[in-house]
């Protein structure tokens, strides 16, 4: 049973988006979907224009040609809130807050998906125990679990996730996998950009090839 | 398309808006000095000694222009950061910080000029005068603008945010003279305004109005020029900037 | 959604003030220093201090409040906290705004709460104190917001220390004359609700726009 609404039009799409800095081009023109239930496997080589692909569909950067839309409606900043989670490098974790807090916090901030809590999520990502250590002890791999167990707890249907798999183990991302697996189960959508394809998630899955190919369906 | 509009279209493209510049800042900087040399001669050697000052008050033809294009140009400043930050344009992003330092040489020049002119006048080089103190502080708001360009490395979030800043200052400044003047009035009860209202004689006016367009030419023959470097340097990368630089056979 | 945010946030800022509690107290300690080095620069005397206490009081809370103004985003812009920020279902302004005010509820009321024995180290008059405690409590809030819209704009730099302050200040012009100056018009025996009421109402215009401009500074920054 879907969790998110079935949707018609892809969940993403973005068309003959580019984005350049200092006149220099980074990526693009790109055209690419992502339905529900798909993941969307961005790779490409350090410095291809991954990580900016990612902030640019998040919002976060604004494309200098092309149009993202999210459930066939143009991408707005409203719209992007409610169904885009972005994991990015950095954690915004608060070092001096226990993890839980850091939970409520992001949870009072983005809001909670129906019928989760910190506490389980904490469980699933692995670090049951942990709810009243203070982020700056933890490790960086349990840094990540913990943005994780965030991205858990997001009522987003849309993933956007940079390079998830660092800084982790093969627990870890198996993890990842695990949890990208479920979501896609629940009727979500992942982006996620990696080095190489050494790890990847066994779901559905497209390929978009930055720097010197095109996008392939 | 109306052509007007589509000059403006075309002036927004990099290539267009060199040419654009090329031949224009000449004609203005030219213009502008032919002007302020008419309007100088006037100044100096036509128009009557004051009654009052004697031939002192001449420097007036200088920072008076001098004044008004300070605040001219910071309030055009904030105009081309508004459009740029509004509609992302970047020909008034360069326009505006363009406009940064030329308004502030004419705000240093207006500092200047004003000291000078104190001295014989009232005995002393500064005075807490609300003008004179409001013309201090616009000249900080222009250097932070400058400072705050210069900081930041990406060009275009430079020039946005530096213009945000520009319009939150052109929105105090009215604020900042209020005060001054207030705060003058409260610690310096009916002190001498130093350059107060005075009514200028019909026969003074003319060097003055050549000043003032003069010194408009001229400013808008910096701003291309200003602009025009900082277009081929955010450029610098592309072939018709390059080609620029090759010598003409 | 919008409560709850606020919530979530001023919880996280109590938080985190409680985990650094000893930071708290460092505006107060500035501003005491920068009393202790006027009183000395200025020879001590109870007479002279005395003429310009109300000055120095708001110099002191006005610099204080300067060097506070570091941290009111950057920790948020250091581990991409401000990213989620701007990437919420709530407006970026609103969280600004509660920001700010918790920011200024911890490092600028201390400093109010001090100022009274600030004052008896330089003498100010006793019937000043009033008229200084008002133009502190209306002017603090207000150098907090312009602050944050400077803060914001150099919110992604590194070495931003001085350029903050070179930036800051012509802007805290008005309020410091009209703060400082409602204090002075007292003194003479006029009315300082003139002062106070602009005071108050450069407030609230700037509880309107400084959070907007914030916000368009932050997300010009993280570009």
């Amino acid at each position: 049973m879907s969790e998110f609404e079935p949707t018609h039009p892809p969940l993403l799409s973005a068309r003959g988006l580019a984005f350049a800095r200092n006149a220099q081009p980074v990526f693009g023109p790109l055209d690419f979907s992502v339905d529900a239930g798909e993941a969307l496997l961005v790779q490409g080589d350090n410095g291809a224009g991954k990580t900016t692909l990612l902030r640019v569909l998040a919002g976060l950067l604004h494309a200098d040609a092309g149009e993202v839309s999210i459930d066939g409606r143009a991408a707005t900043a409203s719209l992007r809130s409610r169904a885009v989670s972005y994991m990015g490098h950095l954690p915004a974790l608060k070092s001096d807050l226990t993890a839980l807090e850091n939970l409520d916090f992001l949870c009072g901030l983005h809001g909670r998906r129906r019928g989760q809590l910190p506490g389980n999520a904490m469980a699933i990502v692995g670090l049951a125990g942990y709810e009243d250590t203070l982020v700056r002890q933890l490790s960086a791999g349990q840094k990540r679990r913990l943005s994780l167990a965030r991205l858990w707890l997001a009522p987003s249907p849309l993933w956007l996730l940079d390079e998830p798999y660092a800084n982790l183990d093969l627990d870890g991302i198996n993890l990842v996998n695990r949890m990208v697996q479920a979501h896609l189960r629940d009727g979500g959508a992942a982006l996620l950009t990696t080095h190489g394809a050494y790890a990847a998630p066994p779901v559905r899955t497209r390929m978009l090839v930055l720097g010197r190919a095109m996008a392939n369906a | 398309m109306h052509p007007v509009v589509r000059w403006f279209h075309q002036l927004g493209s990099p290539p267009y808006f060199e040419r654009f510049a090329a031949r224009w800042a000449p004609i203005a900087y030219i213009a502008g000095l032919l002007v302020m040399a008419y309007g100088l001669y006037g100044a100096l050697f036509v128009v009557p000694a004051d009654y009052q000052q004697g031939d002192s008050f001449r420097i007036l033809y200088i920072h008076v222009p001098s004044a008004w294009m300070s605040m001219a140009a910071f309030a055009l400043m904030a105009l081309y950061a508004a459009i740029a930050l509004i509609w992302r344009i970047k020909l008034c992003e360069i326009l505006a910080m363009a406009c940064a330092p030329v308004g502030a040489a004419f705000t240093l020049i207006t500092l200047a000029t004003g000291s000078i002119w104190g001295k014989p006048m009232w005995g002393t080089w500064w005075d807490w005068d609300p003008r004179l103190t409001t013309e201090l502080i616009l000249l900080f708001l222009y250097l932070g603008v400058i400072g705050l360009y210069n900081a930041i490395d990406d060009r275009r979030n430079a020039s946005r945010a530096a213009g945000l800043l520009a319009i939150v200052g052109v929105a105090l400044l009215p604020v900042i003279h209020y005060s001054v003047t207030w705060w003058n009035s409260l610690h310096q009860g009916q002190t001498i305004r130093l350059f107060g209202q005075s009514h200028m004689d019909p026969s003074m006016l003319p060097p003055l109005w050549a000043m003032v367009i003069g010194t408009h030419l001229w400013f808008v023959g910096s701003l291309l020029a200003r602009a025009r470097a900082d277009n081929l340097r955010r450029e610098s990368g592309k072939d018709w900037v390059a080609k620029l630089a090759e010598p003409r056979a | 959604m919008i409560w709850s945010a606020a919530k979530a946030l001023m919880i996280r800022d109590l938080r985190l003030l409680w985990r650094r509690r000893g930071d708290a107290l460092q505006p107060a300690l500035f501003a005491l220093l920068v009393v202790v080095l006027f009183a000395l620069a200025l020879g001590g005397e109870a007479q002279a201090l005395a003429k310009v206490a109300a000055a120095v009081l708001w110099l002191a809370v006005l610099l204080a409040g300067l060097l506070a103004l570091d941290t009111l985003f950057r920790g948020d812009a250091d581990d991409g906290s401000l990213e989620q920020w701007l990437l919420a279902p709530v407006p970026l302004s609103w969280l600004v705004l509660v920001r700010t005010f918790m920011h200024w509820a911890t490092t600028a009321l201390p400093l109010l709460v001090a100022t009274p024995f600030l004052a008896e180290l330089l003498h100010l008059p006793h019937d000043q104190l009033p008229v200084l405690l008002a133009s502190l409590a209306l002017g603090t809030p207000l150098l907090s917001l312009l602050g944050a819209v400077v803060a914001a704009l150099t919110v992604g730099m590194r070495r931003s220390g001085i350029l903050i302050a070179l930036l800051a200040l012509p802007l805290y012009v008005p309020i410091l004359v009209f703060g400082a100056g409602s204090v002075a018009a007292a003194a003479q025996g006029l009315d300082p609700v003139g002062a106070l009421l602009l005071l108050g109402a450069g407030l609230v215009l700037a509880l309107v726009l400084a959070p907007l401009a914030a916000a368009a500074a932050i997300r010009i920054a993280l570009d």
